[in-house]
């Protein structure tokens, strides 16, 4: 097994009207290719922190940080923004689509800032849109999808690049039970049969229960690890 | 299609109803900046039309006092003039104070040989002569009144009571743009005649001389000479280039138009304020998409360029329709106001202050906005929007 996210003694604190707040304290933590791990935590514990962290779009104080062998902490701005596009898939609460793009230049846009050429670029997004059965929306702009619908156009933005992984902050939070289904449905699959390297923050247990292993964060500080076997084969999806 | 451009064009359109409102205002300001500058200018026309191989030779003590006429031959005699004529204010009202047009006492026979500028048809020039009640006027007030040839034109003076009326000989167009097509001529004799039986104090007695000169180089040298000549004399004389002349007249208003001036710079700070105030609202409205952008790895130049791309689009839509307008709005006042504003053109100055005025509209407005959204932090970005 290979480290993807390799984490030592990471601590990161906030400055608030002077006075230094802890946010993330001594945080070790390491995860393999292929992991599919669900964050949890109170509200505040510093779960969104330290996903911000590991996507490189936040910097820690002090301790060690390596994603696919890389220290990104050594990284500038512009280095940073770099190695994002290249290696993170991002997927938000709030789907954070750009409003005037339609579905389909949404799946496109983060693949302009790659050498794909114009014809390899339209393959991957018409690809991606497909994985996420979302072809016949592809005119569609996010205004005229539900919020189900529009998270699955997140998705397939999140993994037309081919990230080494992919960050979810509560993915499923503004989501009805059934559109939540799918997303952790298509969350798994991704997991499953491409092999996508997942961390998700969740409040939501039934979310938590599709992931491999569950790491809980209270007030900055890792607790217990559950692990459960990591299910192997077709059954998973069904 | 590029995406930045893509995205631009659409967020352009994201509020049609904000931008519309931008463009207007922006539109409005530009026209009306277009408008003050030319208003400026136009009071400089004068001037600028004017030649500095004429010079004018006035009374040294006032404008309102005369010389006397015998001081015509006498100028012609100084080394390096060429000619002389004499010109008279005649400030008479037709029908209504509201017709004003400049109106002069002239000789027929010297003085339009000094004004090769107003172009006047050999017939009538010579019809003009011929009749001491004779008078020549500008195209632009001939068609203002709708007056034709042989037209009887009723004047009350003013400064010569009773009524005065002048039969119309001639009709004078400009050799150029800018020149004054308002001005009307009657002969200084037949005004000098009347004045005679009338107020024989006043009579034979000019307003201004006005020195045409072999070398126009000359001209400091000539006037030191006419100046030098009457010295010491009744009336002493001031001797300037018609420029000059016409420049101390606007010196008298300077004020009005550097406040005209001051208003035109106004405008656009004003504008520059409304457009920056959009943009800012904007850029905050977005926030969460400029965050979004950065997070999927946009560069930071991206971002300013959304904003700078969109700021600068709006402007220079606005501002190239606000300078366009310009002409049109200029062509309606120069007709309005053709008698006080005998020339009213919109010059290159303007149309590239209008425009340099429009793009720096534009570049300010989204400074700001482009500032804050590119060192604002991706977190952050996501965190601010509740
Ligand atoms: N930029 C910031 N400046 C100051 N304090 C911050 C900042 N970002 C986060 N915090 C604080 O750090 C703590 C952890 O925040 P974080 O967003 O990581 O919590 P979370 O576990 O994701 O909570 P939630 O479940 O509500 O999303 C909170 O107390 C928060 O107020
Ligand atoms: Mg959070």
């Amino acid at each position: 097994m290979t480290a993807v996210v390799e984490i030592e003694h990471l601590s990161k604190a906030y400055q608030r009207g002077g006075q230094v707040v802890p946010v993330l304290q001594d945080i070790t933590l390491t995860l393999q290719i292929g992991d599919f791990v669900a964050l949890m935590g109170p509200s505040g514990s510093g779960k969104s922190t330290l996903l911000n962290l590991i996507a490189g779009i936040d910097a820690p104080d002090s301790g060690l940080l390596r994603v696919a062998g890389v220290d990104i902490t050594e990284f500038g701005e512009s280095e940073l923004a770099q190695w994002r596009a290249e290696h993170v898939g991002f997927i938000f609460q709030f789907y954070n689509l750009m409003p005037v793009l339609t579905a389909y230049e949404n799946v496109e846009l983060p693949l302009t800032l790659t050498h794909l050429s114009r014809r390899q670029r339209r393959e991957h997004a018409r690809l991606a849109l497909d994985l996420v059965s979302l072809s016949d929306r592809a005119d569609h702009y996010p205004s005229q999808l539900s919020g189900g619908q529009q998270q699955r156009v997140a998705i397939a933005r999140a993994l037309v690049t081919d990230p080494t992984l992919i960050v979810a902050d509560e993915p499923t939070g503004d989501l009805d039970r059934v559109s939540a289904r799918e997303i952790l449905d298509l969350l798994e699959s991704l997991n499953e049969s491409l092999r996508k390297t997942i961390i998700m923050v969740t409040h939501d247990h039934l979310a938590a229960e599709r992931a491999h292993i569950v790491r809980h964060l209270d007030k900055g500080v890792l607790t217990e690890q559950v692990d459960r076997p990591r299910p192997r084969g077709a059954g998973a999806t069904a | 299609m590029n995406y930045v451009l893509k995205l631009i064009a659409r967020n352009t359109l994201r509020h049609p109803l904000r931008t519309l409102l931008t463009v207007l205002g922006i539109v409005v300001a530009i026209t009306a900046f277009g408008l003050l500058r030319t208003t400026v200018d136009a009071w400089y026309a004068g001037a600028e039309a004017s030649s500095a191989s004429r010079l004018v030779v006035r009374n040294k003590n006032s404008l309102t006092f005369p010389l006397p006429l015998y001081y015509g031959p006498k100028i012609r005699l100084i080394e390096g003039v060429e000619s002389v004529s004499a010109a008279q204010w005649f400030a008479g009202i037709y029908i209504d104070k509201k017709n004003f047009f400049p109106q002069f006492a002239v000789d027929p026979h010297t003085y339009f040989a000094l004004f090769p500028e107003f172009v006047i048809p050999p017939e009538q020039m010579k019809a003009f002569q011929l009749d001491r009640r004779g008078a020549i006027a500008g195209r632009k007030i001939v068609e203002k009144f709708g007056w034709k040839l042989g037209d009887q034109i009723p004047l009350i003076g003013t400064i010569y009571p009773g009524t005065w009326s002048f039969v119309l000989r001639g009709v004078y167009t400009g050799a150029n743009s800018r020149t004054d097509e308002t001005q009307f001529f009657l002969h200084w004799d037949n005004l000098n005649e009347t004045l005679k039986k009338v107020a024989p104090d006043s009579a034979n007695q000019v307003g201004i001389f006005l020195v045409g000169l072999k070398n126009a180089r000359e001209a400091p040298l000539v006037a030191q000479r006419i100046d030098a000549q009457f010295r010491n004399s009744r009336a002493e004389t001031l001797t300037e280039t018609e420029k000059a002349f016409q420049l101390s007249f606007v010196a008298m208003t300077e004020a009005i138009l550097l406040v005209i001036q001051a208003v035109s710079f106004l405008v656009i700070a004003i504008i520059m304020a409304v457009m920056a105030n959009t943009m800012a609202m904007t850029a905050r409205e977005r926030r969460r998409e400029y965050a979004t952008l950065k997070a999927l790895g946009f560069p930071v130049r991206f971002i300013a360029a959304l904003i700078i791309g969109e700021s600068l689009f709006i402007a220079c839509a606005a501002g190239a329709l606000g300078t366009w307008l310009i002409y049109p709005a200029a062509a309606y006042v120069g007709r309005r106001f053709g008698t006080i504003f005998p020339v009213f053109n919109v010059s290159d100055n303007t149309v590239i202050m209008a425009l340099a005025a429009t793009l720096l509209v534009g570049l300010v407005a989204a400074a700001g906005p482009a500032l804050q959204a590119s060192t604002v932090k991706v977190s952050e970005g996501f965190r601010a929007v509740g």
